[in-house]
């Protein structure tokens, strides 16, 4: 690989080498700014954090009251129309995203505690303790994820704290594979056998020298498990397993399902919830991707491209 | 390691994950209080006669680890237990139940699969064109949308065009085959393409990643600098290195094909498993959801090893 990135900056005078490295610290900020696709996710995942944070002060109406018929159409007072009871489906999305990103996060954060947890020892210490956990992880990649939960959430019953577990518990499997293979490949390099010669103890080595390494991997994997963790809340909470007196983007989608939104031709009732969870999971994969993209120089090299290399330019793409 | 070696191995890791989600779905149902989750023989309105005989089939009256071990040996005579909802063997329920849901799963997995090679093919090789922008772009979206809430927008669209709810019309009196074919066809339209929506995204973001990495490979360049047409290189030489990691990736995605299943057999009421999964969860049916998830652990589990199968045979170097 690192031949092949000497290749490239010979034929590719356009390809710009990345600008040198200014301390570990600086790698996020780069990233966002040299990716328009990195902004446009930030963008979109601060913008909803912001709703989810202010909602006291920005709901125009309560969620749980009443404010007109059922199902109104949109209007002006209430652009999005009102619900099955006559709620208001503004305040009712604001309230419901603030459940969903709380749910999101804490299932990532309990899944990335896991599975870095596992990864960390099952690289850093490798031998038994690696083919044990590494073993495990494997079975729990393959079996299915939502069968696994529904197993689980039904037999431990519905409310918001087990649905966070449950997700984290399907969830962590990726990072403790992504965390094991970068400590293992870090773990060698001579610099941190170096401080481990110089007597530093195995917890200072994974957390100043490790650790700081697979940061902007391990930034990329919490980004995507946020996104599949949104995703999973609302097909849970569809099959009757989130709790029932939440208001989550989810529970939106669910009720609708449930109470003839469909036949009533409620489209205000049904859309919206879904656009919003798809919006987050867009701004966490756009952000996640380009994280990951910047990790992998390999991508920018395309022989076949016809746009960033200007060797590769005479040659019009051809049908034939 | 010869060929042999290495599919044993496979076959080993498939027979001990099946055992693995057995086990887990015993201890799961048995060590969490209530006696309705514990008891197989729990079976709601049911005669003496078949409680008993229930007790006896699974040693309900012996210790733990035993009644283990006859779990065991019932389910290799392909024993599941009684449902507790139609008190029919749980494994007749699931014969019938998958019987449904595989030509209408299959149909949208193909579809899917086409959609998501051809976009993914296409949008790596014009990387960076307009057209690569918005093919990669609506990939992410439909990644992106809830499962059940695509289904939800399906039928509010098109379900004047085309029957929503359940296989067939119970009005259709003595069908011809070819009448009935076409009439289980017609209600199979909405849930297939609710499938090959929500998955093909996933499938073009897999193999449009995966041909950028082959199309980077120094193999490329040289077939460029014989001066192949550049058709050629992407057929012959880009693809079929992509094709490894593709096969790998679908066949991890089997997940997504269940959770599909689940969530969109319960929109439309395809009577197939992923509607047993969400019946069996709203009634409190156990021996059902246990025996749902075995089933379809065990399918995953299978079409895993046959991916690693087809892997094997694209790729002899694996054994090296």
């Amino acid at each position: 690989m690192g031949m092949r990135t000497d290749v490239t900056d010979d034929i590719g005078e356009e390809l710009k080498r990345p600008a040198p490295h200014r301390g570990r610290r600086n790698w996020f900020w780069r990233v966002i700014s040299e990716s328009t696709q990195a902004k446009v996710g930030l963008g979109v995942l601060l913008f909803f954090i912001a709703i989810a944070l202010l909602a006291p002060w920005i709901m125009p109406y309560d969620p749980r009251t009443s404010v007109g018929e059922p199902y109104e159409p949109p209007s002006w007072e209430h652009p999005l129309g009102l619900d099955d009871g006559g709620v208001d489906m503004v305040s009712l999305l604001i309230q419901g995203g603030r459940v969903s990103l709380v749910v999101g996060f804490a299932a990532t954060l309990v899944a990335v505690l896991i599975g870095g947890g596992i990864g960390i020892i099952a690289g850093y210490f490798g031998g038994w303790s690696d083919s044990l956990l590494m073993r495990i992880t494997d079975y729990f990649l393959v079996i299915p994820d939502l069968p696994l939960a529904i197993v689980v959430a039904a037999v431990w019953g519905p409310s918001l704290s087990h649905l966070i577990f449950v997700i984290a518990l399907l969830l962590w499997t990726t990072t403790a594979r992504i965390v094991r293979a970068q400590v293992k490949s870090v773990r060698e390099r001579v610099y941190v056998r170096r401080a481990g010669s110089l007597g530093a103890s195995d917890l200072r080595i994974v957390f100043r020298h490790v650790l700081p390494q697979i940061g902007p991997l391990l930034a990329a994997n919490v980004v995507l498990t946020v996104a599949v963790a949104i995703f999973d809340e609302t097909a849970l909470t569809f099959l009757g397993l989130g709790d029932p007196t939440a208001i989550t983007w989810g529970s939106i989608i669910t009720f609708a399902f449930l109470r003839t939104a469909i036949s009533a031709g409620a489209w205000w009732a049904v859309i919206p919830a879904g656009l919003c969870v798809a919006f987050v999971i867009m701004g966490c994969f756009w952000l996640g991707q380009a994280i990951e993209d910047a990790l992998n120089p390999r991508l920018k090299v395309s022989y076949l491209s016809t746009r960033s290399f200007r060797v590769l330019k005479p040659a019009a793409p051809e049908d034939g | 390691m010869r060929r042999s070696d290495y599919l044993i191995k496979r076959a080993a890791f498939a027979i001990i994950t099946v055992f693995v989600a057995i086990t887990i779905n015993f201890f799961l149902f048995r060590v969490l209080p209530g006696d309705a989750v514990r008891n197989l023989s729990r079976v709601p309105r049911a005669s003496n006669e078949l409680v008993n005989a229930l007790k006896e089939q699974f040693g309900l009256d012996e210790p733990l680890w035993q009644q283990y071990v006859i779990y065991l040996n019932q389910l290799l005579h392909g024993n599941m237990g009684i449902s507790f909802s139609n008190q029919q063997p749980v494994s007749e329920n699931l014969k019938e139940a998958l019987a449904n849901t595989i030509p209408m799963a299959a149909t949208g997995t193909v579809v899917a699969i086409i959609i998501g090679v051809s976009t993914g093919v296409f949008s790596a090789w014009r990387r960076g064109s307009k057209l690569d922008q918005v093919s990669t772009n609506a990939a992410i979206a439909f990644y992106s949308f809830p499962t059940q809430w695509l289904a939800l927008v399906i039928l509010i669209y098109l379900s004047p065009w085309f029957p929503s709810h359940g296989m067939s019309d119970p009005f259709l009196i003595d069908p011809t085959p070819w009448e009935h074919f076409v009439d289980v066809a017609r209600h199979m339209f909405l849930p297939s393409l609710t499938f090959a929506l929500t998955l093909y995204g996933e499938y073009t973001l897999i193999v449009r990643s995966a041909m950028l990495e082959t199309l980077g490979e120094d193999y490329v360049l040289t077939a460029r600098a014989k001066g192949l047409p550049q058709r050629r290189i992407v057929t012959r030489h880009a693809f079929r290195n992509a094709l490894l990691p593709t096969t790998t990736l679908i066949a991890l995605s089997l997940g997504y094909i269940v959770a599909g299943a689940i969530l969109i057999e319960t929109v439309f009421s395809w009577p197939g498993i992923g509607n047993a999964v969400y019946q069996a969860v709203t009634e409190r049916d156990y021996p059902m959801l246990q025996g749902a998830f075995l089933v379809l652990t065990i399918s995953v589990v299978f079409f895993n090893f046959i991916a690693d199968v087809l892997y094997f045979k694209l790729d002899p170097r694996i054994t090296e």
